[in-house]
């Protein structure tokens, strides 16, 4: 294989297994907020012992976050060197802002929220709680604005031709709100919250359905149901308008996304599908017109279709694309219904009364997390084959310097570390809530105190 | 070019890098360290309070190694690109170290057999030797410089030409001057038996350091003649090797009067000194080329645009008190000796 598909599949890998963890920190961290805050505000031990329990599992999460995170900061220098020549400009002043601003703010209270209980106050320590939170959300700004304007440069001018060719900012609030940068922001951090927010509802309908810290349980799981379904609503809505985006500044993904060729012809919606590139042709479920009438209120509008583009300017991967995007929309479909559904249920008393529906909540748990994935995968596939939109290709892009083989021992260095730290994850967090929130031999109320 | 106080934007963006690189070398410094010397701690209770000593600001110390490399990214993206795709091999090392140190933090305690935790030691061990020495390897190669010829392409060796003689010699005294430092951390970490331990341990850590030292400083006047013309040219510089001496001298004699903490402010100082006699050395260049100076990487035909250098200095001026807050408040709440808790690791 050569340099930059090694390349490419090392920083899909590397990146996707990383992406683990930050969603999780960021709704595990907004769910310990509340926790904590519920605590101070009521006193109520429940919430006491609810904190100090996801606090074991957030600090796992966080801690394989911030390992796997520190390797993406290199990669782009070691594999991607002329891409960081390229960029260098536009992504240091977000990345000086995501370091200092977001990993300081986070990694500083992160001592005192996993070691400070006894040394500072409960108010101290939830203030410090909250600054972990908001660091892990402001991560997630400065990292999706980078990304962002890789799919929609703004605020830029080039300076340079041929290889000394490289982007310059010229207006850093335009470059930081580059035209996809809000709905894409929004995005993910509701993706984030719902991955935490379904662990949360996953291990306490484990709990529930054991019979287990039932009291609790029942809380927290409230709680996050309340949380997953505002978001899984809302996400309908910053989906949509991160999709009209797609339509105005990247035509050809919201092409590649519903496999839509004709150069310009009413495109239909697939609910499922297939793509053959060669043929071009999509056999599957469809509304006719359904995507002209999500872009343009009207079914007969035309859309612009991969054909309009030259071959080389645009996704060769169409079904992977078309798949990745479908199966986002699909699970966010789902997890929609399961989520009114079980509020439906809430409002009705009747919400813990279904085994079944419980069960499902406990498998639950790894669907944001395949949303969250898919998403990425459509959205960075979809750029293809630009790295930086309209600028800077990916197969010119990579490092010049390193060889494959030399990508092909950190590939494998990465598959064996990554696959090791990975049941790592799973052993303790299982372990963690195979031990349960408190010793229930005894009785809640007398024993918190001493958890 | 624009100017600050008389100093152009990529000049002070320089003294950004080299700040954050001292900050993480004289706080990771003693964690590295630390790790080092938990081996030769015989009772797990002892290795637990060496991991516990750093355990709730080791993360935040590892924050000056992501801030500086970001640093570098953005101020300086052709040197930041340049010098990864070049030493590709001994960073991807690295990472993997890092990650495997940090697992060995968070897991070596969370099991109570014995295999498990003396699997986890070693790792760790390793993890922070071979860090040390990486880091050494790495410094010591940009000040002899490598192979890099026209539109910054590289053509040395990927791996063992950066393992040279010099490399080596800096990577041990790298490895000398964190033990050096984690020693005398550890001894304001720690009580009882095990504080005097570390008493013993730190005579033989600074040995280590003032005999690698001085073999590094021979070395670097014989086979890096260049190195004193800088200093040549600006007389005032000879004030830094001058003070850098002076702290060195002055830590085993404050370690003789048990005065600990000031003593890790000498070694530390001895850390900022070192690095600064590297700065000023290389100045304006960040990665000589061997192959030819004028395919050198300098701060100027690295650095990013004036604009993009002029928002990041911003964000600087007014992130760095924040951080400096958020340090002050962490060091604080954690000073002290170790008194291990449920939540210690």
């Amino acid at each position: 294989m050569d340099t930059e598909i090694l390349a490419r599949i090392q920083f899909a890998f590397t990146v996707a297994f990383h992406y683990i963890y930050p969603p999780l920190s960021i709704g595990l961290g907004l769910i310990m907020v509340f926790f904590e805050g519920m605590y101070l505000k009521t006193k109520s031990r429940h919430y006491e012992v609810l904190t100090r329990f996801w606090l074991k599992i957030f600090a796992i999460t966080f801690g394989i976050g911030v390992a796997t995170g520190i390797i993406m900061e290199f990669e782009f220098g070691t594999n991607w060197a002329v891409y960081s020549r390229f960029v260098g400009d536009i992504f240091g002043s977000a990345l000086a802002a995501e370091g200092l601003f977001a990993f300081g703010l986070e990694s500083a209270f992160l001592g005192i929220l996993l070691f400070g209980w006894n040394r500072v106050s409960p108010r101290v320590h939830f203030i410090s709680t909250i600054g972990v939170f908001l660091g892990s959300m402001f991560s997630a700004v400065w990292i999706v604005v980078a990304n962002s304007w890789q799919q929609t440069p703004a605020g830029y001018h080039i300076v340079g031709e041929g290889f000394n060719a490289r982007a310059e900012v010229t207006d850093f609030w335009a470059m930081v709100f580059n035209p996809s940068s809000v709905d894409r922001i929004i995005h993910v951090w509701q993706g984030a919250f719902l991955a935490g927010a379904f662990l949360v509802l996953s291990v306490h309908a484990y709990y529930l359905l054991k019979g287990q810290y039932v009291a609790l349980s029942k809380k927290a799981f409230k709680v996050a149901l309340l949380l997953a379904t505002v978001i899984a609503l809302s996400q309908l809505f910053s989906g949509h308008s991160s999709a009209d985006g797609v339509a105005v500044n990247q035509p050809a993904k919201l092409a590649a996304m519903e496999g839509h060729y004709k150069a310009s012809a009413p495109a239909d919606l697939y609910v499922l599908g297939w793509v053959d590139n060669e043929t071009q042709e999509v056999t599957g479920i469809k509304v006719p017109g359904g995507l002209s009438f999500l872009v343009h209120q009207d079914f007969d509008a035309p859309i612009t279709g991969l054909n309009a583009f030259p071959k080389e300017d645009r996704p060769g991967q169409v079904n992977a694309v078309f798949q990745f995007y479908h199966i986002m929309i699909a699970i966010g479909m789902f997890l929609i219904a399961l989520t009114l559904y079980a509020s439906f249920l809430w409002w009705t008393g009747k919400l813990f009364e279904k085994r079944w529906l419980l069960k499902i909540f406990a498998f639950a748990v790894v669907l944001p997390q395949i949303a969250n994935q898919a998403g990425w995968f459509a959205a960075e596939m979809g750029r293809q084959p630009w790295i930086v939109y309209g600028h800077l290709r990916t197969d010119q892009g990579f490092s010049q310097a390193v060889s494959a083989n030399q990508i092909l021992f950190s590939l494998i260095l990465f598959l064996v570390v990554y696959s090791f730290l990975f049941l790592l994850f799973i052993y303790f967090i299982n372990k963690k809530i195979m031990h349960g929130p408190y010793k229930e031999a005894e009785n809640p109320n007398q024993v918190i105190q001493h958890v | 070019m624009e100017y600050f106080l008389g100093i152009d934007y990529p000049t002070l963006w320089y003294l950004v890098v080299g700040l954050l690189f001292s900050g993480y070398a004289i706080l990771e410094g003693f964690d590295y360290g630390a790790g080092m010397w938990h081996i030769f701690f015989r009772k797990d209770l002892s290795r637990r309070i060496a991991i516990n000593a750093i355990g709730p600001i080791w993360d935040a110390n590892q924050v000056w190694f992501i801030i500086g490399a970001g640093a570098l990214f953005a101020g300086f993206p052709v040197m930041y690109a340049t010098m990864l795709s070049a030493m590709y091999l001994p960073f991807m090392v690295f990472l993997v170290l890092l990650i495997l140190r940090s697992s060995a933090i968070k897991f070596r305690s969370a099991e109570p057999m014995l295999w498990w935790r003396k699997t986890w030691d070693i790792i760790y061990f390793t993890a922070n030797l071979l860090i040390s020495f990486l880091l050494g390897v790495v410094l010591a190669n940009i000040l002899q410089g490598i192979e890099i010829g026209e539109n910054y392409r590289y053509s040395g060796g990927i791996f063992l030409s950066f393992l040279n003689p010099y490399a080596i010699l800096v990577g041990l005294t790298t490895i000398s001057l964190f033990m050096t430092q984690g020693a005398i951390f550890l001894l304001l970490k720690t009580e009882g038996r095990l504080y005097t331990r570390i008493t013993f341990l730190l005579k033989r850590g600074m040995v280590f350091f003032i005999f690698s030292f001085a073999a590094t400083s021979i070395y670097t006047f014989v086979h890096l003649p260049g190195v004193i013309d800088k200093f040549k040219e600006y007389p005032i510089s000879f004030l830094v090797p001058v003070l850098a001496f002076l702290a060195v001298a002055n830590v085993p004699r404050l370690a003789a009067k048990k005065k600990y903490g000031h003593a890790l402010i000498f070694s530390s100082l001895t850390m900022a000194f070192l690095l600064m006699l590297v700065a000023i050395q290389l100045y304006p260049v960040l990665l000589p080329s061997s192959i030819n100076p004028i395919y050198s990487v300098t701060i100027y035909n690295a650095a990013s645009s004036m604009k993009s250098l002029e928002i990041m200095l911003t964000i600087v001026v007014i992130g760095a008190p924040l951080l400096a807050g958020y340090f002050l408040f962490l060091y604080r709440t954690f000073q002290g000796k170790v008194k291990l808790d449920d939540t210690s690791y």
